[in-house]
């Protein structure tokens, strides 16, 4: 079966979603990114893995701090990086995505990672460049966040190494949430056994159980015995209508606070995925508090991204 | 010229005939089957042994893209390609640039599909003005003008004040309105199916229950207005349960799959094959049957096309921004020949459902082959399979999900007004 | 061919280590055949040397043919690199590629005052102008054979040759 992330050798060529990636693979990116973790603590932060090769940040959609991670992750890796910027409106008709993206193999870059608002687009470049390019998905619409996913997932291996023990609770606009698709696909690959979604049914989408996750209306009975809890961010720009009355009910009801947290596991880690908002989806106190993860996961998402150029980029005969 | 089509299985199910016959052509007209006409000398005869030979196929629906929208496609390029397709007779889609809701433009777009002596062009007006929803459309003039019925194609009529005059209005006069079902506030945004494949894909999807609803509103409607009502593109099975259930009723009206519907679902969106982006979407496997078993127990009476031509850089685009429609005057016939192979269905009756039943709808003279009828037929062969290529398609819109399979019928010859206007 | 016995190789290169230490020196094992030997010559000098681990992973030259291996292990370099007398340990030496990838990742840590290679067995077949200063014995191999340095559960070593199948190479 044809995997538009796969080369006909079966060597990671892209990084578009979690779903679809054998888990083999998975493991390989999560394996090689423990070796990433050091390179920051040294002297010299760099490897030359990616020496002479240009990264080109292709952000169609705005995000500073995703785009600022992924730049350091290529220059870590001795990478030079191009970053650009391409505001879209659906109004204006300027140059098309395959347009900007032929602009840029012209000037010979050698890897793109892409940010667009509309789900698919990552796998439209991806079909349109030639073969020594890779791409990678740095959020699709609400299709896919992989590398998101696989920091989290990397995350929560480092505080709790057993995946095949675990209940995790992820919390939030699901509906929207790209990360969240990512999480579930990330967990259910690695054989996390139980993956729970919590949210009003406004923010769930239709037949999300076939996702292979347990759906919870009620946060408290969600967060039960759980050993991790993902919080969501509410996607105020992504809601084009009436799904939520307010901020505020929405913090009563599923917003994480301490004693809401308390009926998880007494060591149960705290993670999100950033940016945060406080007091709308999760307690500043359990944001800062020792439970949260939330800055590890950004260490670590340097590594993991690392990982993930440093696959892509390399050869196949290994 | 006179013409004989020999050694032909003459299909003509609105004549029950499935049989061999040869056809006798003169002075554009249908002058003799079976028997040759007395004195009749044949300028030209055309050997259809192991090949079928049938009334023309009537398309209930396909955009022409003329007028305003020639970089899609053209009257030309569009009807050259119905031809190859078989299709003899076509009813047009008013939502064009401009929209068909003035008089004059429906004359012109008759006038230009006349000279061009292809397929046989019967507009279908526009039922509000600019297809809005708000102000019907000069009805009666349009018809004069040659519009053979009044649709929204894909613009909801949101104020159903609006709605119930305007099937009051087209009652009146006995026009047929072809409406499309679909709640434009459930609809709003989608672009595919609310299931399990836009779930994944992060698709907004659009519900079932965004046809259903507006069916059982569309249906009311009809049912106390006493109209004509055609039901375009079914997409649900609830939508089907509801046509057979008004149809029971007693309820005129009619209803069309769109040949896509009867052999696709949610799932050939693959990868987000911007090819598989159509309206309405294409929707379950459950769906799926239910289509193929209103098309087997006459509940959908017709498959239509839906030709949209899309321009190539409209589909070059991330799924949710590329433009919907599949180019298919030239998939027609296959698809329909497939379906019938697929459900094991005797050849007419697939060709009922796109000669006969269509032409009905319409209420054209056309789908069907008695002597004295006009001679628009189509010969084919019905066993080939041939591939779906880009360079092999008339039309200039190259988008179709079946683009690279391999499809069974290919058409030979077709006729119309008695002279070939297409040879393979 | 008759192989030396690993164990002796590993006592002669403790005794030239140990020779050639300062009080600025450091060990430094090359993942993962040297790292082993490295952990038996600590074993064996018993005393408080600083050291660490390096992979080569990140700075071969054949990332672009190969991608990464599967396995690369961190490396690892506890104390701080500048004016220490680096002594770094590997089990085969042969191509000497290895050898400058970890050179070029030891002077990212920082600036040795010098550095000096010790191998169990040098194979021959260096194809960079680098060789090592130490070595417990000079065994020459063909192309197509490679040594194979296994430690059992007592901790022994034993060392073995393997033919390679036709094409594999191996550096």
């Amino acid at each position: 079966m044809f995997n538009p992330q796969l080369n006909a050798d079966g060597k990671l060529q892209h990084l578009l979603s979690i779903e679809g990636l054998p888990k083999k693979i998975l493991n390989e990116i999560l394996d090689t990114a423990e070796s990433f973790v050091g390179v920051a603590e040294r002297e010299v932060k760099k490897v030359p893995l990616l020496r002479g090769k240009t990264v080109c940040n292709i952000f169609f959609e705005n995000s500073t701090r995703t785009r600022t991670t992924f730049e350091i992750a290529a220059k870590r890796l001795s990478a030079d990086v191009l970053n650009l910027n391409v505001s879209t409106s659906s109004q204006s008709k300027g140059e098309t995505i395959l347009d900007t993206v032929n602009n840029l193999i012209a000037m010979h870059a050698d890897m793109f990672v892409v940010r667009h608002n509309q789900s698919g687009a990552a796998h439209l470049i991806a079909q349109h460049v030639p073969p020594h390019i890779s791409v990678i998905n740095a959020g699709d619409g609400r299709h896919a966040h992989p590398t998101q996913g696989l920091l989290d997932v990397f995350t929560i291996r480092k505080y709790k190494p057993d995946m095949h023990n675990l209940r995790i609770a992820i919390v939030g606009d699901v509906l929207h949430s790209r990360v969240a698709r990512s999480e579930i696909h990330a967990l259910t690959t690695l054989g996390v056994p139980e993956v729970r979604v919590i949210a009003p049914k406004t923010l769930l989408p239709a037949g999300i159980e076939k996702l292979g996750v347990q759906v919870f209306h009620d946060m408290k009975a969600g967060l039960q015995d759980v050993d991790v809890v993902m919080m969501l961010r509410l996607q105020n720009e992504r809601m084009s209508g009436a799904m939520l009355p307010s901020a505020q009910e929405y913090f009563k009801t599923y917003g994480l606070t301490q004693e809401k947290l308390d009926l998880a596991k007494p060591d149960a880690i705290v993670m999100h995925p950033g940016p945060m908002n406080r007091g709308v989806e999760i307690d500043s106190a359990v944001a800062d508090g020792e439970q949260s993860v939330i800055l590890p996961q950004v260490t670590y998402g340097i590594a993991v991204r690392m990982a993930v150029m440093a696959i892509l980029a390399g050869g196949s005969q290994a | 010229m006179n013409i004989l089509i020999q050694h032909g299985r003459l299909i003509d199910s609105a004549n029950n005939i499935d049989a061999q016959h040869d056809v006798y052509i003169a002075q554009g007209k249908v002058v003799g089957i079976g028997l040759s006409p007395e004195g009749f000398k044949a300028d030209r005869t055309i050997d259809a042994s192991g090949l079928i030979v049938a009334p023309g196929l009537v398309d209930l629906a396909a955009r022409l893209r003329e007028p305003g929208l020639e970089y899609k496609a053209t009257l030309t390029s569009e009807l050259h390609a119905a031809v190859a397709g078989g299709v003899t007779s076509l009813a047009c889609m008013p939502d064009t640039e401009p929209v068909l809701d003035e008089p004059g433009l429906v004359e012109m777009l008759k006038y230009r599909a006349t000279m061009l002596n292809l397929t046989h062009v019967y507009p279908l007006g526009a039922l509000t003005m600019q297809l809005q929803g708000k102000k019907l459309t000069e009805m009666y003039e349009l018809t004069q003008a040659g519009c053979v019925g009044f649709t929204q194609a894909d613009a909801p009529i949101v104020d159903t004040q609006v709605l119930w005059r305007a099937f009051e209005y087209a009652t009146t006069f006995g026009y047929t309105l072809f409406l499309r079902a679909e709640d434009s506030f459930l609809s709003k945004d989608g672009v595919a199916h609310d299931g399990e494949v836009a779930n994944r894909l992060g698709l907004k999807g659009i519900p079932a229950a965004a046809e259903s609803l507006a069916l059982a509103t569309i249906l009311r409607v009809a049912s106390e207005t006493n109209a004509k009502l055609h039901i375009a593109r079914l997409s649900t099975a609830e939508g089907v349960a509801l046509v057979r259930q008004a149809k029971q009723q007693g309820v005129q009206v009619t209803a069309d799959v769109s040949a896509h519907h009867l052999h696709l679902t949610e799932h050939d969106i693959g990868f987000f094959n911007a090819h598989a982006h159509l309206k309405p979407p294409l929707r379950t496997q459950r769906d799926q049957q239910a289509l193929c078993n209103g098309v087997l127990d006459g509940t959908i009476d017709a498959i239509c096309s839906d030709h949209t031509p899309v321009d190539t850089d409209d589909k070059l685009l991330p799924f949710a921004e590329s433009e919907a429609g599949a180019t298919a005057l030239e998939l027609l016939l296959p698809l329909s020949l497939k379906w019938a192979l697929d459900h094991q269905q005797p050849l007419t009756q697939a060709m009922t459902r796109i000669t006969q039943a269509p032409a009905g709808i319409l209420g054209i003279a056309a789908g069907k082959l008695n002597i004295g009828e006009v001679a628009d037929i189509v010969i084919f062969d019905a066993d080939t399979y041939h591939k779906v290529e880009a360079h092999t398609l008339k039309s200039l819109g190259k988008n179709t999900p079946f683009l690279n399979m391999e499809l069974p019928g290919k058409v030979h010859y077709t006729l119309i007004q008695g002279l070939v206007v297409y040879q393979a | 061919m008759t192989l030396p016995d690993p164990e002796i190789l590993i006592q002669q290169i403790t005794a030239q280590i140990k020779a050639i230490l300062t009080p600025h020196s450091a060990l430094i094992g090359i993942h993962s055949g040297g790292v082993w030997i490295l952990e038996r010559v600590l074993a064996d000098l018993n005393m408080d040397i600083p050291y660490g681990k390096l992979d080569a992973a990140m700075y071969r030259d054949d990332y672009a043919q190969r991608g990464l291996k599967s396995k690369n292990q961190a490396s690892w370099i506890p104390f701080d690199v500048t004016d220490k007398h680096i002594i770094l340990i590997d089990d085969i030496f042969y191509t000497g590629r290895t050898t400058r990838a970890v050179m070029n990742e030891l002077f990212d840590f920082g600036r040795p005052a010098s550095i000096t290679l010790a191998v169990l067995i040098n194979r021959g077949g260096a194809q960079l102008p680098i060789t090592p200063q130490i070595s417990g014995a000079n065994i020459p191999l063909n192309s197509d054979q490679a040594f194979q340095l296994s430690l059992d559960t007592l901790g022994h070593f034993h060392l073995s040759v393997e033919q390679l199948n036709a094409g594999v190479s191996h550096v």
